[in-house]
């Protein structure tokens, strides 16, 4: 079953001359990272922001592990879902530790097992609870302040996350970290996470699946490879950059284009580029080189061979 | 220095009128700052709300701000006599401006973000209320409440131009008897203890603001 599903939803804000959102139906399985791309206005926060109705749908329905969400009170719906905003919201008057106990104490927990909470999500953050807790948002930098704010949608141990921008008022590099974090954190913690963002590398670096949308239509749902290998319209291939080999091959991990090593292979000093790392890493690295070929390694152990060649037949374009 | 012990000796011979004065006086201060914010604390919070009740509310206020004190104490003679509550009535209008002023941008300088952060974690509009949106405006209120007393404790000595007593007396005694050193015993204790509130209530402010650095 899947954890979200949108049936046949619109929004049209009053006064508006189009919907925002317009007959959008979408599944969302269990544990997948999908982002909301498209361009400003192109309905992906208004689609978001119906799932912890914060906007109703003009009409259509909304289902969470088909329930429909209009069956439950909406704090009690609200709850349930991590929700982490781009201007983060913390509120200035409370803590760091206060601030994340907020719904764990909404829902009841005990003292004890708020206190553990605290700590171990900003572990999980990389924010000493030592150093953070009795910390003020205001006596934060950017960056600690969104580590903050996803820590705190994580509290109540919610299912679902959706982020609106979360790191689009972030500087490049520490945007970047963010980013890192996020794969981390999504890599232990397997969350339904709806992402709303306009950044196309950001999209490609994080999704497992990307919605792009387009003047309140869904105008695809694919993988990130796929998008930029079998973009639907010329709208979507210019909006990421489909022809951008460099940015497919980012997309493709070493282990899609090696060759088995030959028979008696011994190393011989050849560089070396682990299994998980991507094309664009090891394209990078037989440029920089000037080698003819990489070595793959999983872990000590050598397990292919990459070329120029064995790449460049990656590549689709 | 002679001034000082003269009225300090004058204090001292009429100790239970002083004491009927101070008492007084804190009254009205208390009915004005109490009525002032029974009434301004929620109408400040409901215009906040809208851009337009809030422009209307505060510039009426504002215009009623230009009334001297002491003509609102007069206008109020025919209907409520040379009385207390003509003399609270005035003290109140007196106090509603900052409150009123100060509740409204309070509540309405509260950062959108946060607002939809609450909400959005699951917060009922109570809940909003009470653990966010007072908390957050406390202090910018208390700074209304701070200009607001001062404001009362001073002007309520014009009470007893209308024979309604408090600490003005004093005043007005030592300025029908051209004697200084009465209208001290009046005026000193008045400003210990606007200078009083002052301190008070900026202490309890410093202590509800969040750090902002």
């Amino acid at each position: 079953m899947a954890a979200i599903r949108f049936v046949n939803v619109s929004r049209t804000f009053p006064g508006a001359e189009r919907p925002a959102v317009d007959n959008c139906s979408l599944e969302v399985a269990d544990g997948t990272f999908v982002v909301l791309l498209g361009p400003s206005g192109c309905g992906k926060t208004t689609l978001l922001k119906m799932v912890n109705r914060l906007y109703e749908p003009t009409s259509g329905q909304i289902e969470l592990d088909g329930v429909d969400i209009r069956s439950l009170p909406t704090t009690t719906l609200r709850r349930q879902i991590g929700y982490v905003i781009q201007q983060v919201g913390l509120f200035p008057h409370m803590t760091v530790a206060q601030n994340i106990a907020v719904v764990p104490q909404l829902v009841g927990w005990t003292r004890e097992r708020i206190a553990a909470r605290v700590d171990e999500l900003l572990t999980l953050v990389e924010l000493p609870p030592a150093e953070y807790c009795a910390r003020y948002p205001a006596q934060l930098s950017g960056g600690q302040q969104q580590r903050v704010g996803l820590a705190r949608a994580l509290a109540a141990e919610p299912k679902l996350m959706l982020m609106d921008e979360p790191f689009g008022a972030i500087d490049a590099i520490t945007r970047t970290a963010l980013q890192d974090e996020m794969i981390r954190i999504q890599r232990k913690l397997r969350k339904t996470i709806l992402f709303v963002t306009h950044d196309v590398e950001e999209a490609l670096r994080l999704a497992d699946k990307i919605v792009i949308m387009q003047r309140g239509r869904i105008v695809q749902y694919d993988t990130p490879f796929h998008i930029l290998t079998r973009p639907a319209n010329q709208f979507i291939s210019t909006l990421v950059g489909a022809d951008d080999m460099v940015r497919q091959l980012s997309l493709l991990p070493v282990t899609a284009a090696m060759a088995a090593l030959p028979a008696g292979y011994r190393r011989n000093g050849e560089p070396t580029v682990g299994k998980d790392d991507d094309l664009r890493q090891a394209l990078s690295l037989l440029l920089r080189s000037g080698a003819p070929a990489l070595i793959v390694l999983d872990g000590e152990a050598a397990v292919g061979t990459l070329t120029l060649e064995n790449i460049r037949s990656k590549t689709s374009a | 220095m002679d001034i000082f012990l003269r009225a300090y000796s004058y204090a001292l011979g009429r100790g239970g009128e002083l004491a009927d004065a101070l008492g007084r006086h804190m009254l009205l201060v208390a009915i004005a700052l109490g009525v002032g914010l029974l009434v301004c604390v929620p109408l400040g919070m409901l215009t906040a709300r809208s851009r337009l009740a809030s422009f209307t509310i505060i510039n009426a206020v504002n215009g009623l701000r230009v009334i001297p004190s002491i003509a609102i104490l007069f206008l109020a003679i025919p209907y409520f006599g040379l009385s207390l509550t003509s003399a609270a009535i005035a003290l109140t209008v007196l106090a509603m401006p900052p409150i009123l002023i100060n509740t409204d941008a309070a509540f309405r300088k509260i950062d959108p973000a946060v607002r939809e952060a609450a909400f959005g974690m699951g917060m009922s509009a109570g809940q909003v209320l009470r653990q966010i949106e007072i908390p957050l405006a406390l202090p910018v209120v208390l700074a209304g409440v701070r200009t607001a007393s001062t404001e009362v404790i001073a002007s309520a000595t014009l009470a007893a131009f209308i024979g309604a007593g408090g600490l003005g007396i004093y005043i007005t005694r030592g300025f029908a008897l051209y004697d200084t050193a009465i209208l001290l015993v009046g005026a000193i204790p008045v400003a210990l203890l606007a200078l009083a509130a002052e301190l008070g209530v900026g202490a309890v402010q410093r202590v509800v603001q969040p750090p902002t650095h």
